[in-house]
């Protein structure tokens, strides 16, 4: 029988309501009480020195290089990670070579994990073979194996029809669908927003009409199908309002954002900063101010890292050029913390859309400090000031957009299921 | 010339954009293409300013005009020019350029004169190399020595650069000789009127100080300098002109149009031209309102002005 007893921490748990200086006990893996404890015999003591402990996050937007790409990224490096950034979870993205498009493959992805990665990691499966045509997948035995939502990554579904069979489909399983919603054809050659900046930088603009066109489409599928459906990224103040409408009329849409696109907006491309060339693109200062404020609200449910590694090769090109995405699975909770200084926004409700949330809308166990929850936790020190260097974060790729940045919160120790998978904290 | 105000002349190492100059940059570099139009017209056309110095064209998008005329400005100067023009396999675009970039640099080259199709590229290329960098025009970016001929043009004719309003037609989305032109005579002093059809105004280019107009009508009405832009074929494919002859029936430059402007107006084109699509060819070899051969002309110098400028300021230069 192991135990941890955690004292002097900060205890917060969005799904509980809960933010005191407290004392939490960890039997066997599960949280076993919360409260003013006095250790027990045999029980290892780890003084939180008044540092949060939250629950560990869960990350639903995580894309890695394995299998195909593992130069770039490998399951056991993003597990890395995820472990030094807080986050006990990644929901991987079926983008990799060849696509999670089969039951066998969601098998690999979970074996893989079990032999080389410490923490959580779950598959989405893509909603069509190779995520790139329109037939479908199995969804019941993608789900069965082990696949917890259907998306087709970074790929838009262009055919209104596949859309709606795919949701029609989906919803015989109550199975989430997850979509990029993106116009192929407006975004055409775009690689960053439309404005003034795109004009002076002589560069395509991908116009917020891309996004809301599309958004537009999935929610009418939506009603019509009765599926439920998960807006993976909104970048745009555009998009905001069709959601509002579309929860109002009682359909079962969330939505995420990223990370960088609550922290940056599109002047971080200025001078061709290729790092900042995300998909979808960072947009104006304007947006960035709306969706921390739909965040608030509670109109914008999760959070996502959008973790794209990509390698040196990709990104040192001319901007037009250069690959689309940015890592962010080791700064995720830092950023947000640094979102929570910055703008003003309770810790507990940033908190809430990496934890409580994405754990309901995906049906996880998970995202909570609850007595008899698995103890995947996180211990943060919320006000430590650092500055992100690329080159000090385990990715195996450095292209974090965040790179430079001077950020708030920093991970102190991170434990799945009572184990710790990363500490800074002294032997005790 | 005393050896400060001589370093002090154009306080840049690269020439990548009209954007990041002063006024007086641009009059220095103005006055010094001055000094080698004369030169251009003796018999003796030969400068050392560029003496020992290697000059290496690297050209990733194919190019006559501005290729041979910075070739030509770099011999006059008695550089030692070598042209590249890289074949730009679709492939691996990019890693050539970064590799050829840090190869090229081994080489000890003084000056590289850069073009790509590609906006940024001159710049990403300059934090490789050690030497002067000049922009030949990048992507839809930057092409500031075309920018400098035209101002250098407009300035002989008309004997100054501020309070003149210049339109400039066409495809303004697609042009990196628009936003120079738009950067440069904003800096001077002078208007820009921008006309073309809504597909090919990119958004919100007011916002770079020019006023934006559809029709010829409008757009030309009290102009000094009628400037044209080349409307390329692939334009049409992507539906964002149906025709030309359509296009040339609302933008081609005609004497009907061009009596919109001021009766003395001139007109400009940074060539090659499209004739009887974006200009009639009674108007490009007007002998009195046509520039277009003394722009060629003023190429030659602005580029000889522009390498010896950014020379100086090189390590080994007598100051």
């Amino acid at each position: 029988m192991s135990a941890l007893l955690f004292q002097n921490v900060r205890v917060i748990d969005p799904k509980n309501n809960i933010d005191a200086m407290t004392n939490l006990r960890v039997l066997d893996g599960l949280i076993s009480e919360i409260g003013t404890l006095t250790p027990n015999d045999n029980e290892q003591i780890i003084d939180g020195k008044g540092c949060a402990l939250i629950p560990g996050l869960i990350d639903m937007q995580v894309s890695t290089g394995e299998p195909g790409f593992e130069h770039k990224e490998t399951l056991a490096s993003a597990s890395l990670a995820a472990a030094r950034g807080g986050v006990t979870t990644m929901i991987i993205m079926p983008n990799t070579q060849p696509v999670i498009d089969d039951a066998a493959l969601v098998d690999f992805i979970s074996r893989r994990a079990r032999d080389t990665a410490d923490v959580n990691v779950i598959p989405m499966a893509a909603i069509t073979k190779g995520c790139n045509s329109d037939q479908l997948s199995e969804f019941a035995l993608l789900s069965e194996a082990g696949a917890i939502a259907f998306t087709n990554g970074d790929q838009s579904i262009m055919n209104a029809l596949t859309m709606r069979r795919a949701l029609s489909y989906a919803s015989n399983f109550d199975a989430l669908i997850v979509h990029h919603a993106i116009d192929e054809h407006l975004f055409s050659v775009g690689v960053m927003n439309e404005g003034e900046l795109s004009t002076r930088l002589g560069l395509s603009g991908i116009p917020a009409a891309a996004e809301t066109v599309m958004i537009d489409r999935d929610l009418r599928l939506v009603e019509l199908t009765g599926a439920r459906y998960h807006l993976a990224q909104v970048s745009s103040a555009m998009s905001l309002p069709a959601i509002e409408k579309a929860r109002a009329d009682g359909l079962h849409v969330s939505c995420g954002v990223s990370a960088n696109h609550l922290l940056l907006n599109e002047n971080d491309v200025e001078n061709y900063r290729s790092f900042a060339k995300l998909n979808p693109p960072l947009r104006g200062e304007t947006d960035r101010l709306a969706l921390v404020r739909a965040l608030e609200d509670g109109v914008i449910d999760v959070v996502v890292s959008a973790h794209n590694p990509q390698d040196a090769d990709a990104k040192r090109q001319p901007f037009s050029q250069a690959a689309f995405g940015s890592i962010g699975v080791e700064t995720l909770l830092t950023a947000l913390i640094s979102l929570h200084h910055a703008e003003g926004i309770d810790l507990i409700t940033v908190l809430r859309a990496v934890t409580q949330r994405p754990a309901e809308i995906l049906g996880l166990n998970a995202g909570t400090l609850s007595i008899g929850a698995q103890a995947d936790m996180t211990l943060v020190d919320i006000g430590a000031p650092w500055v992100i260097d690329a080159d000090d974060l385990a990715s195996k790729s450095k292209n974090a957009a965040l790179d430079g940045r001077r950020v708030q919160g920093r991970v102190e120790a991170c434990y799945v299921a009572g184990k710790p998978v990363f500490s800074r904290l002294d032997a005790q | 010339m005393t050896s400060r105000t001589k370093y002090l002349q154009f306080p840049h190492r690269h020439l990548l954009g009209i954007h990041g100059l002063s006024q007086q940059d641009i009059i220095a570099l103005l006055d010094r293409a001055d000094h080698y139009v004369a030169l251009n017209r003796q018999q003796n056309k030969k400068g050392d300013a560029l003496r020992g110095r290697t000059q290496i064209n690297l050209f990733f998008e194919s190019s006559t005009r501005t290729q041979s005329s910075f070739e030509l400005a770099g011999k006059r100067l008695g550089a030692d020019v070598m042209n590249m023009s890289v074949a730009s396999s679709a492939m691996n675009k990019g890693e050539t350029l970064i590799d050829t970039a840090v190869t090229l640099n081994a080489m000890n080259p003084d000056l590289i004169v850069v073009r790509h199709a590609s906006s940024g590229a001159v710049a990403l290329l300059a934090q490789k190399v050690t030497c002067a960098v000049l922009n030949a025009g990048d992507g839809a970016h930057e092409h500031p020595t075309q920018a400098l001929l035209d101002a250098l043009t407009i300035r002989n004719r008309l004997g100054r650069l501020d309070g003149l309003k210049v339109a400039i037609c066409g495809d303004i989305t697609h042009s990196r000789v628009a936003r120079s032109n738009i950067a440069l005579l904003n800096i001077m002093g002078s208007q820009v009127n921008l006309v073309g059809p809504k597909t090919l105004i990119p958004k919100d280019v007011d916002r770079l100080g020019a006023r934006v107009f559809h029709s010829m009508r409008e757009g030309l009405a009290g102009c000094d300098i009628v400037m044209m832009l080349r409307v390329q074929n692939e334009r049409m494919s992507g539906n964002l002109i149906p025709s030309t002859r359509e296009y040339y029936h609302l933008y081609g430059l005609d004497q009907e149009k061009l009596d919109y402007a001021k009766p003395n107006a001139f007109v400009m084109h940074p060539g090659p031209m499209n004739r009887g699509v974006e200009i009639d060819s009674s108007i490009a070899d007007h002998p009195e309102k046509s520039l277009i051969r003394e722009q060629v002309e003023m190429g030659v110098a602005v580029r000889m002005a522009a390498l010896e400028l950014l020379a100086t300021n090189l390590d080994g230069t007598p100051r």
